[in-house]
């Protein structure tokens, strides 16, 4: 409507200067794009919704069935299972980079000699294709020509199967995904201890502070909001982690390591049952939706938290 | 004091060591798999620096001509993907960054947090419906999931910080809006333009989840194709390290020239496809 109103008064907005200082409206730059989300985000969200009421498999004619893809939910023992595995997978999956990365970041706020080059090399990981990668990490997770348990073998630890064994799948794919994203908590945690005052640190210098008690107690406190952005933005990533797995073991030994979206997965496009497919992916929506909501809380009551101790 | 310093120096370089190793030593290990013969790959202890260089590993890669049909297809979806983002996600960061639209940006944080997969499903269905597959077109069209939102986050960002006196000022001089964006504060936001473009880049270049589903035999992207050769073509590690090192060199490349880039990306919005 407005740019209809935009468009007459162009002209003759050169004509009256005191025209031309109405903002004028912005919304044909965001009409393109408005067009696109629309068709390849909210179209895809809504057809799912609609698509997890139906009975559809490739081939039959769809039907409406109600409820009942979502009731099959809690009664199928490898959804089940694959709730726990994303829990597990994803809980050690935000813990360790965060741990690391923080170190990561206290080491690369220091000035040393070759500070950008190293940095780059560190951050590579994250950047690098993660199929490539996950293939060089099955070699080295191989039992009996992988490095892995070579480098094992030179501290006198006993060989691994890695991901060759149900009860190691899950830390060693972890250990990819530590591997691939502890240098994002570093990049936000440096962020935050880059925007740190520096009178703490000198009053705690005076004062006779060691490195570690002005880590503890300046520098963790106060970056505690990006720990939390950066464990949100890991704990989303985590859940729905899929290349690594994917390459590297197709969710097995069995399905050891069938996270939810491996499940999906196989579900839509090996089955081919796609309403129950749309019903695991609204589901699995939903869990990423409340995880995020309840790291907000979290960070919420953290920030209560630090208000009470302060007055 | 100075045994404190030199303590302290000690304790950094054992720090940097400690934390970049790995991922310095993972490429090289890379590099080393790559031009190694079998012998030396199945040798027990590892090889790390072999008698004779296998390079005939790259070569084998490079030659084989459907690598190449690989190779045109990765550059057509995602320099597709990237360059209708940037034509539709440019103009959108700047009119939701000039209309403070925020709560628009929700969407996009929606885009950001569902799992790819639930984007496949209806889009599976709709581009055989339309007889797209068997063409890059799907690939080109479900990449926009991953290109729009990093572009429209990014740019409204960097919109958000370009003066709006300067557009003012052009504006009582006469020009259009679209004169006023595009010789004005299109020129201003080039940095920007430059870390919302090689972020898709580098996101539609790894995707990997669009391509196992919607990909045909000749239209397959390179990551895809890696993954192929794992389960068909290729069973030694030679030939299939030096695939994987070709496939993931010029995102690494891309990520040592334009670190700057990356990182300002990566902490101002934090985005990630996927």
């Amino acid at each position: 409507m407005s740019t209809i109103v935009e468009q007459a008064g162009a002209a003759a907005e050169a004509a009256a200067p005191e025209r031309a200082l109405r903002p004028p409206s912005y919304w044909p730059f965001v009409v393109p794009a408005l067009v696109t989300v629309l068709a390849v985000i909210i179209f895809p969200w809504l057809f799912t919704i609609w698509m997890s009421f139906q009975e559809w498999k490739v081939g039959t004619p769809t039907t409406f069935v109600g409820l009942s893809n979502y009731l099959r939910l809690p009664a199928d023992p490898r959804f089940v299972e694959s709730v726990g595995h994303t829990l597990s997978y994803t809980a050690l999956s935000v813990l360790l980079p965060l741990v690391l990365g923080t170190f990561a970041a206290v080491i690369f706020h220091a000035r040393f000699p070759g500070r950008g080059l190293l940095r780059a090399l560190f951050i590579m990981p994250m950047m690098a294709t993660p199929v490539a990668i996950a293939l060089v990490w099955t070699m080295m997770f191989h039992p009996q020509l992988g490095i892995l348990n070579y480098l094992l073998s030179l501290v006198g630890l006993p060989p691994q199967l890695w991901v060759f064994h149900p009860g190691t799948v899950i830390p060693s794919l972890v250990l990819v995904e530590t591997w691939q994203w502890t240098p994002l908590v570093m990049l936000i945690v440096l962020g935050g201890i880059a925007s740190l005052p520096t009178e703490p640190y000198e009053s705690a210098q005076i004062d006779g502070a060691s490195t570690w008690q002005m880590f503890r107690y300046i520098t963790l406190p106060l970056i505690m909001p990006f720990l939390f952005i950066a464990a949100m933005i890991r704990a989303i990533d985590a859940v729905k982690s899929f290349d690594i797995i994917f390459a590297i073991t197709q969710g097995g030994p069995g399905s050891a390591s069938e996270t939810i979206n491996l499940y999906l997965y196989s579900v839509a496009f090996v089955y081919y049952d796609l309403g129950y497919a749309s019903a695991i992916a609204v589901v699995f929506f939903a869990l990423i939706i409340a995880l995020t909501a309840l790291l907000l809380v979290l960070r919420r009551r953290a920030q209560w938290n630090a208000l009470g101790s302060e007055t | 004091m100075s045994v404190n310093t030199l303590l302290g120096r000690l304790g950094l370089a054992f720090g940097v060591f400690l934390i970049v190793s790995p991922a310095i030593l993972f490429f090289l290990w890379m590099i080393s798999l790559s031009v190694k013969f079998e012998v030396d790959n199945a040798a027990y202890p590892p090889v790390f620096w072999p008698e004779h260089f296998a390079w005939k590993n790259y070569t084998d890669v490079l030659s084989s001509n459907r690598f190449f049909t690989y190779f045109k297809n990765s550059l057509l979806v995602t320099g597709g993907a990237t360059a209708l983002a940037m034509l539709v996600g440019v103009p959108a960061g700047y009119g939701i960054a000039r209309m403070a639209a925020h709560k628009s940006a929700i969407v996009i944080l929606i885009a950001r947090i569902t799992p790819g997969l639930s984007y496949l499903i209806p889009l599976f269905l709709l581009f055989q419906w339309l007889g797209l597959l068997g063409t890059l077109w799907p690939q080109i069209i479900i990449h926009l999931v991953v290109t729009v939102p990093i572009v429209i986050w990014i740019m409204i960002g960097y919109f958000e910080t370009t003066p709006i006196e300067l557009e003012e000022a052009a504006r009582i001089d006469g020009a259009t809006r679209w004169q006023v964006f595009r010789h004005v504060a299109l020129p201003v936001a080039k940095p920007g333009l430059a870390v919302a473009f090689i972020l898709a880049v580098i996101f539609s270049w790894n995707n990997f989840v669009f391509g196992i589903v919607l990909a045909g035999r000749e239209t397959r992207t390179l990551p895809v194709a890696v993954y192929n050769m794992i389960s068909f073509d290729q069973l030694s590690w030679g030939p299939l390290a030096a695939a994987a090192l070709i496939v993931t060199l010029p995102v690494l490349l891309l990520t040592v020239t334009a670190q700057r880039q990356i990182v300002a990306g990566l902490t101002a919005g934090a985005v990630k496809g996927g």
